[in-house]
């Protein structure tokens, strides 16, 4: 059986590895970077001056070791699904057994005047990084459009390069997705001490300059100077292979709990694949997802389950961590603070359960905070404690305080 | 200490609390001067204590500060000059005087004051304002007592002494909870018990309180049956044959009234309720027993038959003859450090001066031409509660409170409250700015407080004791015998109060008591008084300061030898002089005579004769000088080594007993139930008293720290079954709301099984000050005992309900922030200015929402460069937060919908650290540590041990209080706590 993966991301190259060898399964993994399969998630270390080769994952020994045919620089043009092919860009037809479509996601370039400008550039991939880098070295000020996790860390680092960083976002609070409010101001606060600038929320109204981008402008009228935009405002699903290759597509390339296409001989795992209406966006449930579909691709009964986000975060020595449903308004909320230490922490219950936490400056309890929103199991009898941390709940020395909530 | 090192002389001195009267040694602690602060000891000389203090004496150094001190005079809320005030005073009354007559001018003085401003006091209203409107807040504590005595004994006089405690096979404690109020009599108890095993202890209360562990016998009467009880005695004593006809017929008058009045009462013993084997047990052991004393308290005379009781219980007494002799005799025992001085000197509106009374014109004349006071008041005054409501019916233009805060501790408080705040005059006179009173005075004077003042107190056996300054006169304090002197002065009577020092004073107060007896015993009713210390009259200065504790009484002719000692330092010595007065009867032996219904009382030195007369003995071991420098106690001579030795002759048993000897008098006691009597609407009996730690409104006590942390908030004890019938429910640690006809207060559960199931306890000392609904007097009926005037403090019907709090919570911080800081707020000191680390706990709960509160509490807190930790649950109702500043402790708030809220001891110690370490900040909002054991309330505050130190040690075996006191130095010290050790090892003993 011969198994084609399209996309060497951490989700295509884990799902090759873990099909290869098995059963006689020879696997094809083709990348559209022209570089080894590597840490994507890590890329700020690269503009920070890591070399290059420091965020590979796989070098070409392992994978040789792994039985898997790599290659590298490789676009696919389209697929055939009736003949089990799929052609390069270059015009090489390759044959499969089982296909697994791992395309990720593309950055999202925001429509605006002036986007095309020299200067302006996603951060997405190794090229991103080479740019970034080459404006680091004349210095000046940068903006970086978008104050999600991505946004922040590649704004850390250019400030960290001596850029003068401008952060604009459009809510009030960076990283809304994974922080309340009162954790975003206190991450705010933090980096501005860093040297980063925030403007927020505010509307980037299109990017100035005379071929190469000079300053942005804001939907106030106020105009930042700008040798380097970088936009770091979400990524959609690489879908454009499924969608021509007639695969039902909605955002993502719409998957059964195997991972498994509409067509039983097509798979799509990561940024790219749509399960239960749900599109992923980290690291770890898009592993989860390889390793499903490489289990089904072996013949076993296998079921990707939807595990609840958690993101265990470091922007810049500060460490972060959420889980589960952090904006719920229906919820009761539990704040700690140590205004002293900058630690916060949020924590929200329903019906006696923790449904999601916010974890600022000490994350020390996530894991016990995870399991407890993942299993679901009451905390009521410990709920005046539950803040504290895993040192003062029942069984570790504070059984009085199951008193205080009783 | 090497005995090398020079130890600087101590102080002898008598500490200031209760009516026992311990001996004080005051020290300075770093050896030269007082300003590094005091040690105390017990004085192993003086005849109270022998060296035992309990804890509330122990802890007199941390409260001798100046915090809260009222240091200079203030007019109209201005300091003032002396002069100004003086002025404003003295032309207040005069006003007053001129406007509505003698009878509109008022004083309401303390049984805290020495005999000395007592006497002054008086001298002032009844001689020279020409009213007998003074009265004393020993209303409240013994005025009872001492109507019963002086009807049955014609004068107010206290037969026995401690000793007969001691003697005693049987020993029945009556509404005292003597092991808590009086601890070191209690433990003279205890050893004289442990010592011999056969004698028997009965406690009749209707609590089941610390005084009843070790007891043979609880009588849980109902409130107020204590006649009943009595009566039923008395009808058992005498249908049993155990009565002593002769000695009746000899000595008393009387008897058939009070037997048919006994017997008139149908329901004999019913109304107290007790269960008919208990009963008879009693009735058993008291008929079998000579030597029996009945001891009593306020449970007895805080009642509106309290007279009654009293006379009930010495009417057993004369029946069986059981009086006057060792081991025997009924026992009244003072809550007031100097009550029994107020007595002597007559400061109270029924009593004249040196038991000198108004119905017999000659005492009375005596007393115009000794002061040469014309305008001396002829009529008795107006008692405390009568007082005040004249105060509330506008009848009085001035009055003077000296030394007592009567907002607070009179009945009904809220009216008496309100009569302070309407008065057109008021004048207060303490040492205390920090007083409820004191807040509505028009006048405030500066009076010096113990340690620094001079004079002399007596205690509850007539034990003369000198209290002694030790620190020097702070701000503007002066003693108040001078404050009243002066104004005297100012309305012209100069010549009347030109004393020069105490004991000048003393000196006249003491020939005082010797007016009359020239005539002889047929020449006139003075010469019948036995309270007689005219022999103490010719004291030079120098033997007023050394005079050791003397027992009353001290006729002329007796105690001359204690003049013109000249004695260096302050310990006193008695001269050898003092011991070689020739002995010579006071009064004839044969005085069995009655004039128009005086009862003549006289002296007995023995039990069978008082042919052996007595002769001033110093009770003290004087302390001699060693070589080295060092005073140790060294007993003088055979006759006065004994610390108890008794006055009069030391070699005769009886000795310093006094007998009613002509005939006294049996008093009819038909039963009464109290004035008011439970309903419905209010079903339960709200009884008042004392804990262990507090003495009075807590401007002493309230000061140190250890004091408040035995029983840190105002609470009311109910029976847990009585707390689940009522509506709702009480549980333990929750707020509940008490109600009576008169007025509330809001009070800590705590739910006791020892607590009668018809009646309630609560405690009588929270103020403003420490806790504004905690105050309990403004719901107790100020209805008064007929005879004495004393108020009913332990029978108000109530009713008690749950109060909903929305949230309880806890404020420490830095300094005292008010006791308005929320609906319920009690605050106590942790640790008390001047210490670097001061703390203060206020205890809260609230009706508005707790996040609000929570706010409203934070707002003030915060200081420059302080930081917030915080907790916050407001679905959950938690609400914390913890104010550091540089890794100190600034503030610590934790609120909860429910009274359960973690420990506060572990919280309030880190005040005291110089930086907040990790582990410990990352705990702070849990109030613990992660893996420390939880922090537990102290049991023994002498020596600093909790109660999980005492369930360890019992864990470890201990099984006795001895052994508990072994391992962990539990109950070692003061021994207040022993009864609490022992009950808790009796709770924790496990079947076999």
């Amino acid at each position: 059986m011969h198994v084609l993966v399209i996309g060497a991301g951490p989700s295509g190259t884990r799902c090759a590895e873990r099909i290869a060898g098995h059963g006689g399964a020879r696997v094809t993994l083709v990348g559209a970077e022209p570089a080894l399969p590597y840490d994507r998630v890590s890329l700020s270390k690269l503009l920070l001056g890591a070399a290059p080769g420091a965020l590979v994952t796989h070098d070409m020994p392992a994978l040789e070791r792994l039985g898997i045919r790599y290659l590298s620089g490789t676009a696919i043009a389209s697929i055939d699904r009736a003949a089990r092919a799929a052609f390069t860009a270059a015009g090489e037809r390759l044959a499969y057994d089982r296909l697994v479509l791992a395309t990720g996601s593309q950055a999202v370039r925001l429509p605006l005047p002036g986007a095309h400008l020299h200067g302006v550039v996603p951060y997405r991939d190794l090229a991103d990084i080479g740019v970034m880098r080459r404006a680091c070295r004349l210095g000046g000020p940068a903006v970086v459009i978008g104050g999600g996790l991505l946004g922040l860390e590649v704004a850390v680092a250019l400030a960290g390069l001596g850029m003068e960083v401008t952060v604009l976002h459009a809510v009030g609070w960076p990283m809304e997705r994974q922080l309340d409010r009162e954790a975003g101001l206190l991450l705010t606060r933090y980096l501005e001490s860093r040297g980063v600038r925030f403007v927020m929320p505010a509307k980037t109204a299109a990017v100035l300059g005379d071929g190469a981008a000079e300053a942005v402008l804001l939907g106030d009228g106020t105009k930042l100077p700008a040798r380097l935009v970088v936009m770091s405002v979400g990524v959609r699903p690489e879908v454009s292979l499924a969608r021509a290759a007639g695969l039902p597509v909605n955002r993502g390339i719409l998957v059964d709990d195997a991972m498994r296409t509409e067509d039983p001989a097509v798979y799509a795992v990561g940024e790219c694949a749509e399960h239960r209406g749900a599109v992923c966006g980290l690291v770890a449930p898009a592993f989860a997802q390889a390793e499903a579909a490489a289990a089904a691709i072996r013949g076993e009964a296998a079921a990707y389950v939807p595990r609840t986000d958690a993101a265990a975060l470091k922007v810049s020595g500060v460490s972060v961590w959420s889980a589960g449903e952090i904006a719920a308004t229906d919820a009761e909320s539990i704040v700690r603070r140590d205004e002293g230490l900058g630690h916060y922490r949020r924590l929200l219950l329903r019906d006696g359960r923790l449904v999601g936490a916010v974890l600022y400056g000490d994350t020390a309890d996530a894991g016990l905070y995870f399991d407890l929103i993942i299993s679901g199991r009451p905390v009521s009898a410990f709920r005046g404690a539950l803040a504290l941390g895993g040192a003062f709940l029942p069984g570790n020395g504070m059984a009085d305080d199951l008193k205080d909530a009783a | 200490m090497d005995g090398s090192q020079p130890v600087a002389a101590a102080t002898r001195t008598t500490c200031p609390y209760c009516g026992v009267g311990c001996g004080v040694l005051a020290r300075p602690a770093n050896g030269a001067d007082f300003r590094d602060g005091t040690l105390i000891a017990g004085d192993p000389a003086h005849p109270a204590n022998g060296g035992r203090l309990c804890s509330k004496g122990t802890a007199l150094g941390e409260t001798v500060g100046l915090e809260g001190r009222l240091l200079h005079p203030e007019v109209r809320g201005r300091r003032a000059s002396w002069a100004a005030a003086l002025d404003a005073v003295a032309e207040g009354f005069r006003r007053a005087r001129a406007e509505r007559g003698p009878e509109g001018v008022a004083l309401y003085v303390s049984g805290q004051l020495l005999t000395e401003d007592y006497y002054a006091a008086n001298k002032f209203a009844k001689g020279f304002l020409g009213t007998a409107n003074i009265d004393s807040n020993s209303r409240l504590c013994m005025a009872s007592a001492v109507a019963g005595h002086r009807r049955a004994f014609g004068e107010d006089i206290v037969p026995g002494i401690y000793e007969d405690l001691e003697q005693a096979d049987l020993v029945v404690l009556v509404g005292s909870n003597l092991a808590w109020c009086h601890p070191v009599v209690f433990q003279r108890l205890v050893a004289a018990k442990a010592a011999r095993p056969g004698m028997r202890v009965v406690v009749i209360d209707p609590r089941r309180t610390a005084t009843c562990e070790g007891a043979d016998l609880h009588l849980p009467l109902r409130p107020g049956s204590d006649v009943a009880l009595f009566n039923a005695l008395l009808l058992h004593l005498h249908d049993s044959g155990r009565a002593d006809p002769a000695w009746v017929a000899a000595n008393t008058t009387g008897l058939d009234a009070a037997l048919a009045a006994a017997r008139a009462d149908a329901a004999g013993a019913a109304p107290t309720g007790l269960d008919p084997a208990d009963l008879a047990t009693f009735l058993d052991w008291f008929a079998a027993t000579p030597r029996t004393v009945t001891l009593w308290s306020q449970g007895t005379n805080q009642s509106s038959a309290g007279a009654d009781k009293v006379n009930a219980i010495i009417n057993c007494h004369l029946l069986t003859g059981r009086i006057g002799r060792p081991g025997m005799g009924p026992f009244s025992i003072t809550g007031q450090p100097n009550a029994m001085g107020g007595r002597e000197v007559g400061a109270l509106a029924n009593m004249l001066a040196g038991h000198l009374e108004w119905d017999r014109p000659d005492e009375a004349a005596l007393l115009r031409g000794y002061w040469g006071a014309p305008n001396l008041a002829t009529t008795p005054g107006m008692k405390a509660v009568e007082m005040f409501r004249a105060l509330a019916a506008g009848k009085l233009g001035a009055l003077w409170v000296m030394a007592t805060n009567p907002a607070v501790s009179l009945p009904e408080a809220e009216g008496v409250r309100e009569a302070l705040a309407r008065a057109p005059f008021l004048v207060v006179s303490d040492c205390t700015r920090e007083s409820d009173t004191a807040d509505l005075a028009h006048v405030r004077l500066p009076a010096l407080a113990w340690g620094e003042k001079s004079g002399t107190v007596t205690n509850s056996e007539r034990v003369i004791s000198r209290q002694r300054g030790f620190l020097p006169w702070p701000g503007d304090a002066r003693p108040d015998w001078w404050i009243v002197a002066q104004v005297a002065r100012r309305l012209g009577w100069g010549e009347a109060f030109a004393w020069t020092g105490p004991a000048d004073l003393f000196r006249e107060h003491a020939a005082l008591t010797g007016l009359g007896r020239a005539a002889g015993p047929h020449g006139g009713g003075a010469a019948h008084r036995l309270f007689d210390i005219s022999g103490l009259a010719a004291l030079s200065d120098a033997g007023y300061d050394a005079m050791p504790p003397t027992r009353w009484p001290c006729p002329a002719g007796t105690g001359g030898g204690l003049a013109g000692d000249p004695l260096a330092g302050t310990v006193a010595e008695v001269a050898p002089a003092a011991r070689a007065v020739p002995a010579g009867p006071v009064l004839p032996a044969a005085t069995g005579t009655s004039l128009d219904g005086v009862v003549a009382v006289s002296v007995l030195a023995a039990p069978a004769a008082s042919a052996t007369a007595p002769r001033a003995v110093p009770l003290a071991v004087p302390l001699a000088t060693t070589p080295g420098g060092r005073r140790a106690p060294t007993p003088r001579s055979a006759a006065a080594a004994a610390p108890t030795a008794p006055f009069g002759a030391p070699a005769a048993p009886g000795g310093g007993r006094l007998l009613a000897q002509g005939p006294a008098r049996f008093v009819p006691t038909p039963f009464r139930a109290p004035r008011n009597a439970t309903s419905a609407e209010y079903p339960l009996a709200l009884l008042t008293g004392r804990v262990r730690d507090q003495w009075h409104t807590m401007t002493r006590t309230g000061l140190a720290p250890r004091l408040m942390a035995h029983i840190p908030e105002p609470f009311l004890a109910i029976h847990p079954e009585g707390a689940a019938a009522i509506p709702g429910g009480l549980a333990e640690g929750s707020l509940a709301r008490l109600a009576s006809r008169f007025g509330e207060g809001v009070l800590r559960v705590r739910l006791d099984p020892g607590q009668g199931r018809g009646s309630v306890f609560v405690p009588m000392h929270w103020t403003d000050r420490f806790a504004p609904r905690g105050r309990v007097n403004p719901a107790v009926n100020a209805e008064v005992d007929p005879v004495s005037g004393q108020p009913e403090l332990k029978h108000t019907p109530v009713r008690v309900e749950p109060w909903r709090a929305r949230w309880h919570g806890f404020l420490l911080a830095r300094t005292r922030l008010g006791t308005d800081l929320a609906d319920w707020t009690a605050a106590l000191p942790v640790a008390a200015p001047p210490s670097a680390d001061c703390v203060w706990r206020h205890e809260l709960a609230g009706e508005d929402a707790p996040e609000a509160a929570f706010e409203r509490l934070r707002a003030p807190l915060a200081v420059p460069g302080s930081c917030w930790l915080t907790l916050e649950d407001p679905a959950g109702g938690l609400f914390r937060a913890v104010l550091l500043r540089e890794a100190r402790l600034e503030a610590v708030l934790f609120l909860g919908t429910e009274p359960a809220l973690p420990p506060r001891e572990w919280l309030a110690g880190l005040f005291a650290a110089a930086a907040i370490d990790g582990p410990t900040r990352a705990a702070l909002l849990a109030g613990r540590l992660a893996d420390g054991p939880p922090p537990s309330p102290l049991v023994c505050v002498c020596n600093g041990v909790s109660v999980a130190a005492i369930e360890a040690a019992c864990a470890k075996g201990a099984r006795s209080v001895d052994a508990v006191g072994a391992a962990t130095r539990a109950g070692t010290s003061c021994g207040s706590c022993r009864p609490e050790i022992s009950r808790m090892l009796a709770a924790m003993a496990v079947p076999a």
